[in-house]
């Protein structure tokens, strides 16, 4: 018996996938050559699953920010901020991410899924309810996990349920914080922001939205989903993360409410965790610069986004409900998607293949993700690879001309 | 007649068909994990529905120790009375 019997059925579904020649959770670059392309298995590739919404972790900008902060600061800040002390630069990196949200209080954590951490186990806590979106990141269910606070899930994207069970808590003495996210990162729907912030006036409760995926993406400025649904001032707390749209890793959050700074010697994640390294530092803040003033880059990304679905659903392919950078198309059945995740990545196309648990509705997902930095002619080459497989694997079932024909 | 219990026993083998999309036969005793094949997120759904159905609130953290249909029978009957 060995200590890590206990996950045998894991170990067993893992060896399943892998039995069929493919193992999409071990995959190896050999190298990446730009946002949108790298060698795997000698074979130019296309990345479909990287992220990278804007393209920025090859932008000349942020390269030489980040390399002058290396050289000048060296690799590593080797310790906790509260134990070692902050650079200056992650005071701007703040001051920076405050400003670009138009908030008093920004603080930035070592990775966006520590600033979940950090965020939902101590903004609540005994006595407190959080009320989870069901379909919530892993990231703010270890979070919920963490802390001490009572976690009830409402159904993903319904203010009604919300309000139901926000109505069931009424009398518990406690304070009510509902999360809910921006773009969800496997189907790529967006959450009902406006109505969530009615319920959320309603019952007196406090809002929280993960913008890992739309920060950069939505809203005129790139502020995320809360800026394009008009309701920045219902939010009570933003998080987000460096490692998407900007190219890098950290995570960060911003708020207006007062004594927010005492988050800084009460959460654990950021006290006991050493500190975003200098050059990362740099190319983030030199990549908010971007994101500011280049809004084209927005654009270019939602028109590749908008070509690439409607591609796919011409194709007949089963996609998600609204068209976003993060593109999904279910598969019905387990073999089936580890096949055709492989035969896409044997076309030179790479993207992420989710299994359940991992997904919404207890089916597996080709999850892509679009980058304003992929060309036309990159989309259209996926698409064909799309076309080629869905034939083959007989996935072309919502064809509009099939369906004319038959 | 049956205990308040066994109705909640009852109780929740349907609703965990209803979630799982088959049919269920519980008892007291069926390991959800085990003998229902039940993952987490999962169990969540039917934890979400049985909310619905008893009118009121399961904590996540409650479940921690929940492990057949009897402890999660239990736990709703003590939501119950607590409500």
């Amino acid at each position: 018996m060995g200590l890590l019997d206990k996950h045998k059925a894991y170990a067993d579904r893992y060896q399943t996938i892998r039995d069929a020649g493919a193992d999409p959770f071990n995959i190896r670059f050999e190298q990446v050559t730009s946002p949108t392309e790298g060698v795997v298995n000698g074979r130019r590739t296309i990345l479909l699953g990287t992220n990278n919404y804007l393209g920025l972790t090859f932008d000349e900008s942020c390269i030489e920010a980040s390399s002058a902060a290396l050289h000048t600061h060296g690799t590593g800040t080797t310790g906790s901020r509260i134990a070692n002390g902050s650079f200056g630069e992650h005071l701007d990196l703040e001051t920076a991410i405050a400003r670009f949200y138009g908030k008093q209080h920004a603080m930035t954590f070592t990775t966006g899924y520590q600033a979940n951490l950090g965020l939902l186990s101590t903004l609540v806590g005994r006595g407190d309810h959080l009320l989870l979106d069901a379909d919530s990141h892993a990231s703010l269910y270890d979070g919920a996990r963490l802390g001490h606070a009572e976690v009830i899930r409402f159904r993903h994207n319904d203010p009604d349920d919300l309000r139901k069970r926000l109505k069931r808590l009424k009398g518990s003495p406690g304070k009510q914080l509902i999360v809910a996210e921006g773009i969800y990162s496997m189907l790529g729907d967006v959450a009902p922001l406006k109505e969530f912030a009615e319920v959320k006036r309603e019952m007196g409760a406090y809002l929280l939205v993960d913008e890992a995926h739309s920060l950069g993406v939505l809203g005129e400025k790139g502020r995320g989903l809360a800026e394009a649904q008009g309701v920045e001032d219902d939010v009570d707390i933003i998080v987000g993360t460096f490692s998407k749209s900007l190219g890098a890793i950290g995570g960060f959050c911003v708020s207006d409410m007062a004594d927010f700074d005492v988050m800084r010697v009460v959460c654990r994640p950021y006290m006991f965790t050493a500190s975003l390294p200098p050059a990362v530092v740099a190319s983030t803040i030199q990549a908010l610069n971007v994101i500011e003033s280049q809004p084209q880059l927005r654009h270019r990304l939602m028109s590749n986004a908008q070509r690439f679905y409607d591609g796919l659903k011409a194709l007949g392919f089963h996609v998600g409900p609204n068209c976003s950078p993060i593109v999904a198309v279910t598969i019905p059945d387990e073999p089936r998607a580890i096949a055709v995740w492989k035969a896409l990545l044997e076309k030179g196309v790479y993207l992420n293949l989710a299994l359940p648990p991992a997904t919404p509705d207890a089916r597996p997902l080709l999850r892509s993700s679009i980058s304003a930095a992929h060309t036309v002619e990159q989309l259209d080459q996926i698409l064909a690879a799309f076309a080629e497989v869905g034939a083959e694997y007989g996935l072309l079932v919502d064809a509009p001309l099939q369906r004319a024909r038959g | 007649m049956e205990s308040v219990t066994d109705l909640t026993v009852r109780q929740i083998g349907r609703t965990a068909g209803q979630v799982m999309q088959r049919n269920v036969e519980v008892t007291a005793a069926t390991d959800i994990g085990r003998d229902l094949g039940v993952d987490s997120l999962t169990l969540m759904n039917i934890v979400m529905e049985l909310e619905d159905v008893f009118e009121l609130s399961i904590p996540l953290d409650r479940l921690a120790d929940v492990e057949t249909v009897g402890d999660l029978a239990a736990l709703i009957n003590q939501l119950r009375v607590r409500t």
